[in-house]
């Protein structure tokens, strides 16, 4: 990679009330010692919110972190959400407590990758890595 | 997850083994360990039931009562939340633990914006007193305990206890409620704060206050080292933290003018159960005299009785993987058996299914089971804390309690707990070495089955306990139903009074319990509070 090359800038996110923050942080390290940018939410935070960061900072991705169950009501709404603000060329990927059968439905949505808890961390950096290249 | 570093040499052969809080396990332990440690059995250890407690709190151990088995429940709908209380209580639990939707947590009420998609989804919804009053319907609650999983409003929660006892008929003084109630803990890990640092602790003050005058049987503050290690800390920063967040809440209250024995006898500890066996063993000897002593000589305390680490040691979550469920079984299992070695009061597992979702009332069962067989058919109950004496158990229980106070020592050194907590140094220190531990299992140093040895296995599919869109509907529907039949006028004099009494720094508890018998809703109590003291401001995490 050449120095001059713009470094892959990434939101991890901490969407609705959940305060399970460990993975997510985990994951927020793992992406900066591969040379990323990042910049994490903090907790509780709602879908508009998470948007203002992402627009604000200029993400190229968005890490949605959810441990309830909710992944799939609060993974439409941020999609929705950034087809309204136009910036759906924002790539999003969810982590957390994701059983199996709702990977396709999140893939659906238009999620780019999900990393279910357990996921190694260097396939959330080699997928970022690969989706970054082609975008 | 993590366990110990193993220094192997190329024939497999173990040269060193170091526990995650830096104690170094050697080969083999002799008498000569003790005598270099110098170790005095009446001083470090002394027999169950005396000071300094090592041993155990009760001379007897398990075979005077065997331990209370308390697994966290709550589902939904308060309806449900009482159909499984039942269940549970008719498997024989002995405790109930209500485990409460992130909304109610969080202090919104049901139709609330941010309750949206959450409401009974991790727990039971909590608007008003009428979901209490259907929660605890024909449960004794002068008979078996109940433990509150909430923090941020915990007085909320414990004020509407009281209420809904007082309804179905019981005193005040005959109810026994173990609020969680520790806010410190959530702003290291789990995140379900709402006030600052300081009205956050205050309203502790307040509970434990009250609860020493109006609900001397309930147990105000539950100081959980469990979450804290599931963020990342290791057993010796678990203890560290929890002991000195305890301290915080004692100086809250000593700072009202009351006698330290009138109150810290009632404080309990919830403390995690994962990682090597006998560095936990340890941990939890050594927890129990570092507890005991610093009541004793930095507080004052004068009755034995209110010098007990009395805990609930359990969960276990962070040891379970998503690979292999099943193996979880097996984990749940050791790690009861670590509990029981360590002379727990109460326990609870997490299920093997965690990983995936709440626990199916299959996956609840066998846990509830794995902690029964311990006490009626292996033999924990036989005899009091069976490792006493053993060279290496109270060689690595003294280096344990070195290392627990070296970890005090820092954080008093930094300024404090309450400063180490509002400033983010503990929690850029517990999720810098959880990025540590997973980078040593991603690069096989640290060794856990069907992760990183031993793959080959089947994963299995989980039964889902699935999200109820109609109960969620009901709930809220339910909440409107009571806000309509109540009397505004009580309502609104109420939150009135709670209003005044908080900004005049009153304890707000009386206030909140009539807040609750006339009907007022969660979310409208900590609006008070929102108004009055703000919100934490989490501190940044690089």
């Amino acid at each position: 990679m050449s120095e001059d090359k713009k470094k892959i800038k990434i939101l991890i996110a901490k969407p609705g009330l959940d305060g399970h923050d460990r993975g997510a942080k985990v994951v927020a390290q793992a992406l900066k010692d591969a040379g990323m940018e990042v910049i994490y939410s903090g907790l509780h935070k709602t879908i508009d919110q998470i948007i203002n960061i992402a627009i604000q900072e200029d993400v190229d991705f968005i890490g949605l972190s959810i441990m309830t169950g909710a992944h799939i009501p609060i993974t439409e709404k941020l999609m929705k959400r950034l087809k309204e603000k136009g910036i759906e060329d924002k790539k999003v990927f969810v982590g957390g407590v994701i059983p199996q059968k709702d990977i396709p439905k999140l893939k659906e949505l238009g999620v780019a990758g999900v990393f279910p808890g357990g996921t190694p961390l260097r396939e959330t950096i080699e997928f970022i890595k690969n989706t970054a290249k082609t975008a | 997850m993590a366990v110990a570093r193993y220094i192997k040499d190329e024939k497999d052969q173990i040269l060193d083994v170091i526990y995650e809080s830096g104690i170094h396990v050697k080969p083999c332990y002799t008498p000569k360990d003790l005598e270099e440690i110098g170790f005095d059995y009446e001083k470090d250890l002394a027999d169950p039931g005396q000071y300094p407690f090592t041993r155990g709190i009760h001379p007897l151990g398990y075979r005077s009562r065997a331990w209370t088995t308390r697994q966290y429940t709550g589902f939904g709908t308060p309806e449900e939340t009482n159909e499984r209380f039942k269940l549970m209580i008719s498997h024989g639990q002995t405790g109930l633990n209500v485990a409460f939707d992130l909304p109610t947590q969080m202090g919104y009420d049901s139709d609330h914006e941010m309750a949206e998609g959450e409401v009974g989804r991790v727990g039971m919804a909590v608007d008003t007193l009428r979901d209490f009053e259907i929660a605890f319907k024909d449960i004794r609650l002068d008979k078996i305990g109940t433990g509150l999983t909430i923090n941020a409003v915990a007085s909320i929660m414990l004020a509407m206890y009281q209420a809904v006892a007082e309804k179905y008929g019981y005193d005040p003084k005959v109810i026994s409620a173990t609020p969680q109630n520790d806010i410190l803990k959530e702003m290291i890990g789990r995140g379900a704060w709402i006030f600052p640092v300081e009205p956050a602790v205050k309203l502790i003050g307040d509970t434990i206050e009250y609860s020493m005058k109006v609900m001397p049987k309930t147990n105000p503050v539950s100081v959980c080292g469990y979450h804290i290690r599931e963020s990342g800390a290791t057993p010796a920063q678990e203890i560290a933290y929890a002991i000195l967040i305890a301290n915080a809440y004692i100086d809250n209250v000593l700072a009202r003018g009351y006698d330290i024995d009138d109150f810290v006898g009632r404080f309990s500890f919830n403390l995690n159960v994962f990682g090597n066996m006998w560095e936990q063993i340890a941990k939890f000897r050594a927890a129990r005299k570092i507890w005991a002593r610093n009541l004793k000589e930095r507080y004052g305390v004068k009755k034995p009785q209110n010098m007990f680490l009395r805990g609930l040691f359990g969960g276990g979550g962070y040891g379970l993987t998503k690979a292999q469920p099943e193996n979880n079984i097996m984990r749940g299992a050791y790690y009861a058996l670590v509990a029981a070695l360590s002379g727990a009061q109460t326990t609870a597992l997490c299920s093997y299914d965690e990983a995936y979702t709440i626990p199916t009332p299959r996956s609840a069962l066998i846990s509830l089971r794995t902690l029964q067989l311990l006490m009626d058919e292996v033999g924990l109950r036989d005899t009091v804390d069976p490792l006493a004496g053993s060279y290496f158990i109270e060689t690595i229980t003294k280096q344990m309690e070195e290392k627990i106070e070296e970890e005090m020592f820092k954080i008093e050194n930094y300024g404090g707990i309450i400063k180490a907590v509002s400033d983010g140094y503990i929690q850029r220190m517990v999720a810098r070495q959880a990025y540590e531990i997973e980078k040593g299992i991603e690069s096989g140093e640290l060794l856990k089955v069907g992760v990183n040895i031993y793959k080959e296995g089947e994963s299995m599919e989980v039964e889902l306990h699935e999200y109820n869109y109609e109960s969620a509907e009901k709930q809220i529907e339910r909440l409107k139903q009571v806000k309509r039949e109540r009397s505004q006028r009580d309502v609104a004099k109420a939150l009135r009074e709670l209003e005044i009494a908080t900004k005049e720094g009153k304890n707000v508890m009386p206030y909140l319990v009539e807040c609750c018998k006339v009907y007022a809703t969660l979310g409208e109590m900590t609006d008070v509070f929102r108004q009055i003291f703000g919100e934490f401001k989490e501190p940044s995490l690089f």
